[in-house]
């Protein structure tokens, strides 16, 4: 094909321009950001040094929000990724039957509604007076199992995690579905001739085989356990207390309630240096396909 | 065999219970929408007596069908941007065999690896900076800057694979490069156009963090703030609230109940998400 030698970066320029600008710039101007004293409403700012990062380690819901982050992805992991991949196991097994799909595709429901509305049908759900969870207790004869859901500042962000495991879990299981129907059947085939049954299929056949989808499903997780924002900021915004405060709200807060960007800066480059390093992993595997 | 059928019987049961752990939450949200606010006081799990359809018609002329267009102005833009940018610049990644063409890719690439809220300060400041804080540009602009990436790693996958004889042909016609992209390249890419387009929406659709920071206006708001400023406006009349919750998650449901292969196909060709 006769083109000029600049062609093809014409066609790549305007992409590219729009990442840089809009996607790297940012990230690189919060990093110069979290050494400086600045505020939304006036251009001016004063060089701090490591002040606002010395601010950001003392700070008192330091270890609150990475103890939450950190019990979020825990449990996430286990929920999500662990039993997820049960499920999907089970949903590929013969004994399944011929609803498999049907079933899938209700599991993965949830995962498409958005994070505010799901956090608003939660609270109703969570609701100690009216709402579901307690009114099926009470008519279950539990009464005094029925909690202040989202009130009690030790329950909360329990209460937090386990609506992200209602709406995720069947993401992965979807996931992990998919990537079970790519193994080839000779290998499940010769399993089975090799006497093989169906639990010992699938952990020494099937989940080996799409280890790889595992582990991104398992980074996925990870990184979105420390991206938590919107879940927290439509249930509890972050109370009673801090008690379920995260590392993005804090961010968010700091940002734009207590004008204090230097903070929130440095709260990215926490964020950015925990999925940077994970991300990284999760290119490396998708792209050379092997742990 | 009969065990067979046992373990079929209770691995199927235990499938509808799952189910029923995803379903209950939904059909409670339904039935409360249909009742009216002294019904859902009393018992928030009795029947409405009569169903209350205006509670739906009350969401969404409270605003919600502002959300909507709002909504629809800002997905389409941004995925009308994402697929166009990602797509040439797919294109010129791989059918040319560019110089440093590896190197551009994982620059693009790495943005994949950055997130929307290390960039939001600084974001915030530069969309003040251009004046276009507060207007549909604010989220759209960076919607589409952040989707490039991961689609660009999917329509390079799917463009690398498209055998060289049919540009070779096109030549010989006396097409230049960009026919050869409108006229070839994208007509036999539809699959993964479809696959980009529906998961771009889905995460577009229902993104929360910069619409709720780079907007101010309620008459710019998309669904996903539109709705937290329900909670305000409505406070106690919670039937007209869970009505807003349910239109406003029906979209993207049916979207997938109608195109669910074409939704998993993008899911699995790069799982990000969020």
């Amino acid at each position: 094909m006769r083109t000029k030698k600049y062609t093809p970066y014409l066609y790549m320029l305007p992409g590219c321009a729009m990442v840089l600008l809009f996607v790297y710039i940012p990230v690189i101007a919060n990093c110069v950001y979290s050494f400086f004293r600045l505020s939304s409403y006036s251009s001016g700012m004063k060089f701090v040094g490591f002040d606002n990062y010395v601010r950001f380690f003392t700070n008192e819901t330091f270890w609150i929000m990475i103890r939450n982050n950190v019990l979020y992805c825990v449990i996430s992991l286990i929920v999500q990724v662990g039993f997820g991949t049960v499920v999907a196991l089970l949903l590929e097994s013969k004994l399944a039957g011929r609803f498999q799909n049907v079933f899938r595709n209700i599991y993965y429901i949830p995962a498409l509604i958005s994070l505010t509305a799901v956090g608003l049908m939660f609270t109703f759900v969570y609701e100690p007076n009216l709402g579901l969870l307690n009114s099926a207790l009470k008519a279950l004869g539990l009464s005094n199992w029925t909690q202040s859901w989202l009130g009690d500042s030790k329950l909360a962000i329990f209460s937090i995690i386990a609506m992200s495991q209602w709406q995720f879990t069947g993401y992965i299981t979807l996931l992990m579905v998919v990537a079970f129907q790519n193994i080839s059947t000779d290998y499940i085939e010769a399993a089975e001739i090799d006497g093989a049954g169906p639990v010992r299929r699938a952990i020494s056949v099937m989940i080996p085989l799409a280890k790889e989808q595992l582990l991104v499903c398992s980074i996925i997780t990870i990184i979105g356990a420390f991206k938590l924002f919107t879940e927290v900021y439509s249930t509890t915004a972050g109370g009673p207390g801090n008690s379920s405060q995260v590392l993005g709200l804090f961010l968010y807060q700091n940002a734009f309630l207590h004008d204090d960007l230097g903070m929130a800066a440095v709260t990215g480059v926490f964020i950015f240096v925990i999925t940077m390093i994970l991300s990284i992993i999760q290119i490396k595997v998708t792209k050379s396909g092997e742990v | 065999m009969k065990k067979k059928t046992v373990l079929k019987v209770l691995l199927n049961l235990f499938f509808v219970f799952l189910a029923l752990i995803i379903l209950l939450p939904m059909a409670w949200m339904i039935i409360n929408s249909l009742k009216t606010n002294q019904e859902m006081f009393k018992n928030s799990l009795a029947l409405p007596a009569v169903p209350q359809f205006n509670n739906w018609v009350k969401a969404w002329n409270s605003g919600l069908y502002k959300y909507f267009g709002n909504s629809l102005i800002v997905s389409g833009a941004s995925l009308l941007g994402i697929l166009v940018l990602s797509s040439l610049l797919a294109y010129g990644l791989t059918r040319f065999q560019a110089k440093g063409s590896n190197v551009i890719f994982l620059i693009v690439l790495g943005g994949m690896a950055l997130s929307e809220q290390v960039a939001l300060v600084p974001l915030y400041k530069i969309l003040k900076a251009m004046h276009i804080y507060n207007t549909y540009w604010a989220l759209i602009l960076p919607y589409v800057a952040f989707r490039i990436p991961f689609t660009v790693f999917l329509m390079r996958s799917y463009f690398i694979a498209i055998p060289r004889e049919l540009e070779e042909a096109a030549v010989v016609d006396g097409y230049n490069s960009f026919q050869i992209f409108l006229k070839i390249i994208v007509p036999i890419s539809k699959p993964i156009f479809a696959s980009c387009a529906i998961v771009c929406l889905n995460h577009v659709w229902n993104e929360f963090l910069f619409a709720n920071v780079f907007l101010e206006s309620k008459a710019l708001m998309t669904i996903p703030i539109g709705l937290m400023t329900f909670k305000g406006d409505l406070r106690a009349d919670y039937t007209t609230m869970l009505a807003g919750i349910i239109i406003a998650s029906l979209p993207m449901i049916i979207l997938f109940l109608c195109m669910s292969r074409q939704f998993v196909r993008g899911l699995t060709a790069g799982a990000v998400k969020g």
